[in-house]
């Protein structure tokens, strides 16, 4: 079940074991995720897709320690974070998993500079090792003129590399996108995959949830679901 | 995270909702202020009458007639004490090898009148210890001479505002003044004392112990006076005169013997509690700011529930934002604290340039713990909003924004 070979190694990063996840609507239960097994390895690239309320976006969730599997197990880096505390859970979200979110989710009072300074705040890294790590990223995503801008002050697609630079600042091994470019025209969203993709060949496993068919075609697995399974789990090419 | 991230982070919420934060801060502006000026006033109040009654040193002791049974108690009303204190007593007591001044007192009014210009005024019959007692300055002349006691001299020294009524612009020492049935020849003037509660030596005339006892016409002395040598011998000293006046009457104990911090004790205590009384109070106001505090803190909570999301996605733990919510609360604590204690210091400062004799101002203590209350009362009511939010599940905090997809 490799689909690519990284040159280091090739165990699973994630595994999702029959994990359910149940929301309570009134006095109707609603299966989010039903039984799902899924095995995902370092440095792959996925696309989920499918349609509204076929809980692709749960299982994002999921995989990213947001929210918890009703029933299953959830093996993280060879973990399993079913019986994590929430420091624990918190210190795996801090280190290990990046997220991109369609609305980007800046804070509105700071600058470009101390949201992308944020996740290393919260990690009690000291200012000056903060300043010598964001400076390098803020060039290369190209937003360095821009770092004292607030976001309002951003284009969408400004303001999603920010939001990119925040969910890499701390080297995450999983980066997690909830339709990245569901806020962007082609122009700035075309721009915002490839950085995705790039940072991907570089070796982060990138998952990016999506309605768009075009992006989720350019993942090298696609994994489709429908009504809390996954329905489809092929390999591009195939 | 970092104390100083967390007080940087709090500082941009703190500083970008300014109608919120002035809010807050004016509550506790006012709470704080309250506390420290009503202690302010409260002390100022204590100390200024303390000052005025306080005119004798603190190894002086005051002998009375009549035995006072119980401490805090009147002593009896003259008439009920079967001895008086005379002044033979009074020479025995300054015969104690631990009483370096002695002044006998014998008190009354009587009317005054130099060339047809009348006056009532009180009269004190004393030694020239009194000078020392009381400190006393002569403007003019000289005090009371040193001579027996039992020598009733026609001299008399009077205060600055009753040579100013008898005699207005022109000299006094020399001149014959009238007092009830007896003439008495001015002496000195005395300096302003400025006022005292206790005794106004602007408007008294003083007179030889034997000369005020012959003008009454009353052996009895009002007080006598004991300043001790040292503060060390006080307690020593009293029981000393108390035994000598004893054994003088016969064996039994009718006089009391009380030093003036004595005295002043249980009415010092009386104001300090009015004092606390009035800042606990003041206190209260507090708990209202503390209310305020709460509800915008919830606000705020709920406002920032997809901030919070965010935070928990990138790495923030429960107590990480219970910390920073508490934190928040915390600033605008110390803000409204800080500035709370200038506005009240700034008035109180102004109070004491407009009124110089009352030594308005709270002690450090007050201003400790006006500040400390505000701090506490922030913090008490900011961890319902804070646990709030720190128990906020990440993925629901998320998507509140978004509505549901």
């Amino acid at each position: 079940m490799t689909f690519m070979s990284s040159p280091v190694e090739a165990a699973d990063l994630v595994e999702l074991k029959s994990v359910d996840r149940h929301f309570q609507l009134g006095d109707q239960t609603v299966k989010a995720l039903d039984a799902v097994d899924l095995s995902i390895s370092c440095g792959e690239y996925i696309s989920v897709m499918g349609p509204s309320g076929s809980g692709k976006s749960t299982l994002l969730n999921i995989l990213g320690l947001l929210d918890q599997p009703s029933r299953g197990e959830y093996i993280l880096d060879g973990i399993s974070t079913t019986t994590l505390k929430d420091k624990a859970r918190a210190a795996y979200r801090q280190s290990e998993i990046g997220f991109v979110f369609q609305s980007y989710h800046l804070i509105p009072r700071m600058t470009a500079r101390a949201n992308m300074e944020l996740p290393l705040m919260l990690a009690g890294i000291s200012p000056k090792e903060r300043a010598a790590r964001i400076k390098p990223l803020m060039e290369r995503l190209g937003i360095a003129d821009r770092a004292e801008h607030l976001p309002k002050q951003l284009s969408g697609g400004q303001r999603q590399r920010v939001a990119i630079g925040r969910a890499i600042m701390m080297k995450p091994k999983l980066l997690l996108a909830d339709e990245p470019t569901g806020n962007l025209d082609t122009a700035s969203g075309t721009e915002v995959v490839k950085l995705l993709e790039e940072l991907n060949r570089e070796g982060i496993t990138l998952i990016v949830v999506t309605h768009d068919l075009e992006l989720g075609k350019r993942a090298r697995r696609q994994i489709r679901m429908v009504d809390g399974r996954i329905a489809q789990d092929v390999l591009a090419g195939n | 995270m970092k104390l100083s991230d967390m007080a940087r982070f709090n500082w941009l919420v703190v500083s970008r909702h300014r109608f919120r934060t002035a809010m807050v801060m004016l509550a506790l502006i006012i709470g704080v202020s309250a506390v420290n000026l009503l202690i302010g006033l409260g002390e100022g109040a204590r100390l200024f009458i303390l000052g005025e009654f306080s005119f004798l040193g603190k190894n002086t002791l005051i002998v009375m007639p009549g035995k006072k049974e119980t401490t805090g108690g009147m002593p009896p009303i003259s008439g009920e004490s079967p001895r008086e204190l005379t002044l033979r007593d009074s020479q025995a007591v300054q015969r104690l090898p631990e009483v370096r001044l002695m002044a006998p007192l014998v008190v009354g009014f009587a009317e005054l009148s130099y060339q047809g210009r009348l006056r009532e005024s009180l009269i004190v019959g004393t030694s020239r210890d009194f000078m020392q007692i009381r400190k006393l300055i002569v403007q003019q002349g000289q005090f009371l001479p040193q001579s027996e006691l039992e020598e009733a001299r026609a001299v008399a020294v009077i205060g600055r505002k009753l040579k100013r009524e008898l005699f207005g612009p022109e000299p006094a020492l020399g001149r014959w003044l009238r007092a009830g049935d007896r003439r008495f020849r001015v002496i000195g003037v005395l300096s302003s004392k400025g006022q005292s509660l206790g005794m106004d030596f602007d408007e008294v005339m003083l007179v030889p112990v034997a000369s005020a006892q012959a003008l009454f016409n009353q052996e009895g002395l009002f007080r006598v006076f004991a300043e001790v040598r040292s503060y060390d011998y006080v307690n020593n000293a009293k029981d000393r005169i108390l035994s000598v006046i004893t054994e003088r009457h016969d064996g039994e104990e009718d006089v009391t013997v009380v030093t003036q911090d004595a005295l002043l004790a249980s009415f010092d205590e009386i104001l300090r509690t009015l004092t606390l009384a009035v800042g606990g109070v003041a206190a209260i106001s507090l708990i209202v700011a503390g209310v305020l505090i709460m509800n915008v803190m919830l606000i705020s909570v709920s406002q920032r529930t997809d901030e919070i999301g965010l935070l928990k996605a990138l790495g923030a733990d429960g107590t990480t934002i219970e910390r920073l919510f508490l934190s928040e609360a915390i600033l605008l604590a110390l803000l409204g604290g800080i500035s709370g204690l200038l506005l009240s210091e700034a008035i109180l400062a102004m109070g004491r340039s407009f009124y110089p004799d009352v030594p308005l101002g709270s002690p450090v203590w007050a201003k400790v713990a006006a500040f400390l209350t505000a701090i506490l009362t922030a913090l008490i009511f900011a961890y319902i909003p804070s646990r709030r939010a720190s128990a906020m599940e990440p993925v629901a905090a998320l998507n509140e924004g978004k509505g549901v997809s």
